[in-house]
């Protein structure tokens, strides 16, 4: 069939399928990410406007002291996330990181329940000096605050 | 001395990369040979030079000479001999030397060697080799200097992070810098014959072991991290989209297109400018990769040190050479003629697709990886994980699979499709079959489903090329085509049914209580607290019995490194040909019982088979073009004798 076509119009057809698939690529990167970009929340932002219920979120705070509950089946724990002025229960099944501890920082990935917890999937905790979840790194319980009342103002 | 002695050698590797560099453009453009005479023993005596500085670092860390700081920061006088020097490239300062002595040897044996191409084309080559390691001459000299001295010296090292006192990652950053440097020669390869309008075939022969060589490393690279983040994070899964596994699997992406394009160039003379393209690509994915790595600038489980200015300045390395090369191929694509034409139905059709298919996944991953930089600089924190990568990358790699069980029986240029009928319909019914057949038998979820079908398909597909053909003639490059071809269906059957089957029981468990998991029962035999050198762990006792045979005896750890803090879990694994048992052991509970976590994944081990698969396949693709090209060189030698003999018996 392409014998029929001179050899500058086979390379121009090359040229446009490969544009076209690259941006067809990029069009379905842009529409995927929009929806499937997992967003980081204060608990404040969740007391101002919570996201979907099945949508995925990345919650980050201060473990709350004494918040820490471990439910009957021995895997469950139920705690408190908190930024100072807002405060989100997260309900977390799976083996807790030994580093995650009452009044430290705590990234916690999943979704909100129906009732108003949080659903973690996975904790993150600071394991050392060099890595800590960026969106928390180096605040303490004071500059977490600092920065929720940073941006209500 | 022995540091002096290797900052020395290393200035002086430096000062003649730049030597290498001006003898190599200037001869291009004055055309003065006394000049051009320089290019090739400027590299040679470069890459003697880069051996000797990276051998006095190995002394000085074998030593733990601890008045260099390097040493001093991550050694330890009490560490066994091997990870001493494993220590040497296990941190950044040393790490990069390694980058910097691969590529200088690298460039000294494309000096020694190779003659294949026009003379003015390699000078350019060379030039540009030389040019791309004065970059990485200048970060190592003034940010990274891996020979600074402390004074004074402290009475013992700091000791090397325990989680890379571990076999594996002391081999797994030199296998992917290997691949990275690999991808840098193609890319001075690409520079030489823009800047002296010689992409031909020729060329690309010339290049393609250096991407084999790079590709393959690359694939052993990723394999290997991927078992390592597999057994030592404790998760149970194998590819997390994490933005580290990303910067390794964004060039494999590039390499993997670039050595089907140049394929079709070597063979076919077609796709010249598109090969030309993804040189360049390849090797900005690498520096991309490295960017990522070295600067810290994404959040990521892999524990790099933060530090802008270093980031900065391979930002600055990567603008001027990505930049200065895209650059100079717009400036030259224009003259790059158009290649040989070949049909839709052909050989060259099918490794289009290929390309073009493997480009946009690079580009979903690509934007994946960068999404959140961008969204911070508008802050807006995100992270972009499995549920964008997973269904976006299948939906470009499950297409291209079909292509790649048949692009292997059509001949070059043009094809008819009745000739191939019998074999396409063979392979569709196939992965239909399987398809409606684990649909049926167990209702798995759509990717893991077609994930199946086609990895049925290719399976087939890729050993049908051997249908016909006398085994015991068949190239090596064929064989490797085929092993390759294999390993990717392999890999994606162990993915598919890891994904599919995969059973977990997570419970907190009393000593002697029975756990079962898919066809395994596991015993909680027992936990005692252990201690190691420089770390404290609680272990379990798990016996595990699969269908209630033969029990093996297991322990599963949580531990405690002290110096630096760090936890790690310690998984147990019981290997069996269909699959893996994976346990770990979590945190007591307040009523005493522990917290166990239980996998079975089927099939779980077939992708690193798979992986190990295609880099061999890689690997005996190398073998079979180099051993070719050492018989043409024995037999053009040959000739040349022949001829001069009868010269001088006519005279």
């Amino acid at each position: 069939m392409s014998t029929a076509i001179k050899p500058k119009h086979q390379r121009l057809v090359l040229l446009v399928i490969a544009l076209l698939a690259l941006l067809g690529a990029g069009l379905l990167a842009a529409w995927a990410l929009r929806n499937q970009a997992s967003y980081f929340y204060l608990p404040s932002d969740i007391m101002d406007q919570a996201p979907a219920p099945d949508q995925d979120v990345r919650l980050g705070g201060m473990v709350e002291a004494g918040s820490i509950e471990q439910q009957a089946d021995g895997v469950t724990i139920h705690f408190i996330v908190g930024d100072g002025s807002a405060r989100v229960p997260v309900s977390f099944t799976g083996i807790a990181p030994a580093l995650f501890v009452e009044n430290s920082g705590v990234v916690a990935e999943g979704s909100m329940g129906a009732d108003g917890t949080f659903v973690a999937t996975n904790l993150l905790a600071k394991h050392d000096e060099n890595y800590m979840p960026r969106e928390l790194e180096g605040m303490n319980a004071e500059q977490v605050r600092a920065a929720v009342e940073g941006t209500l103002e | 001395m022995i540091a002096e002695l290797g900052l020395v050698a290393l200035w002086l590797a430096a000062a003649l990369a730049g030597l290498q560099f001006l003898a190599g453009f200037g001869a291009l453009w004055t055309k003065m040979q006394g000049l051009a005479d320089l290019a090739r023993p400027a590299a040679l005596v470069q890459a003697l030079l880069c051996a000797l500085a990276f051998v006095c670092l190995l002394l000085v860390f074998a030593r733990t000479d601890l008045s260099v700081a390097l040493v001093a920061a991550n050694s330890h006088s009490a560490k066994p001999l091997i990870f001493k020097l494993a220590g040497a490239w296990g941190n950044h300062e040393g790490s990069m030397l390694l980058w910097v002595t691969v590529m200088a040897l690298a460039g000294g044996l494309i000096a020694a060697v190779e003659r294949r191409l026009l003379e003015r084309t390699m000078l350019a080559t060379l030039g540009a080799q030389a040019f791309v390691g004065l970059g990485f001459y200048a970060f190592l000299l003034f940010s990274s200097n891996p020979f600074e001295r402390l004074s004074p010296a402290p009475l013992e090292g700091n000791g090397l992070n325990p989680l890379l006192q571990d076999m594996g990652l002391a081999f797994h950053p030199p296998t992917l810098y290997f691949g990275y440097v690999g991808l840098s020669v193609a890319f001075s390869f690409v520079v030489g014959a823009l800047l002296t309008r010689q992409v031909t075939p020729e060329f690309a022969r010339v290049m393609r072991p250096w991407i084999l060589g790079a590709w393959v490393f690359l694939t052993l690279g990723i394999t290997a991290g991927s078992y390592w983040a597999y057994y030592e994070l404790g998760w149970g899964g194998w590819w997390f989209w994490d933005p580290v596994e990303n910067a390794s699997l964004m060039p494999w992406l590039a390499a993997t297109a670039l050595l089907h394009s140049a394929s079709v160039l070597a063979a076919r003379d077609a796709l010249r400018a598109w090969t030309v393209l993804l040189g360049v690509i390849a090797f900005s994915m690498s520096m991309i990769g490295t960017f990522l790595v070295r600067s810290g600038i994404l959040t990521s489980v892999h524990a790099f040190a933060v530090d802008p200015e270093r980031g900065s300045f391979i930002l600055a390395l990567l603008t001027l050479y990505i930049g200065g090369a895209l650059v100079l191929f717009v400036v030259r694509a224009g003259t790059v003629a158009e290649g040989e034409r070949f049909s839709v139905m052909s050989r060259e059709g099918a490794l289009v697709v290929n390309n073009v298919a493997l480009s946009a996944i690079l580009c979903v991953v690509l934007l994946g990886t960068l999404y959140p930089l961008l969204t911070e600089a508008f802050g807006v924190r995100v992270s972009v994980g499995p549920p964008y990568f997973n269904p976006v990358s299948a939906m470009f790699f499950l297409p291209m699979l079909p292509i790649l069980a048949v692009g292997p029986l059509l001949r070059w240029r043009r094809d008819s499709f009745a000739r191939v009928r019998a074999s396409v319909i063979a392979l569709v019914l196939l992965a239909l079959t399987v398809l409606l057949g684990v649909w049926l038998w167990a209702g798995v979820a759509i990717l893991p489903l077609l994930g199946m079908a086609v990895a049925a398909m290719v399976a087939v597909g890729s050993v049908l090329p051997l249908r016909g053909r006398s085994l015991r003639k068949l190239p090596l490059a064929v064989w490797g085509m085929v092993v390759a071809h294999l390993g990717v269906a392999v890999a994606l059957f162990g993915m598919a049914a890891d994904s599919a089957f995969q059973q977990e029981r997570l419970i907190a468990a009393n000593v002697g209580d029975v756990v079962e998991v898919g066809p395994w029962a596991a015993t909680l035999e027992g936990v005692v607290p252990v201690a190691g050198p420089n770390w404290q762990a609680i272990e379990a006792s798990l016996t595990l019995r699969y269908q209630g045979g033969d029990g093996t005896l297991t322990h599963p750890q949580a531990r405690a490194f002290w110096q630096p803090p760090q936890e790690t879990s310690e998984v147990a694994l019981v290997t069996r040909w269909n699959g893996q048992l994976y346990a770990a052991l979590g945190n007591q509970t307040e009523d005493g019982r522990w917290q166990l976590r239980l996998w079975w994944k089927p099939f779980v081990t077939w992708i690193w088979y798979g992986g190990m698969m295609i880099a061999l396949g890689g690997l005996l693709a190398l073998l079979g073009r180099l051993s070719v090209d050492v018989r043409r060189r024995l037999a053009a030698g040959k000739i040349a004798r022949r001829k001069a003999d009868e010269q001088v018996l006519a005279a």
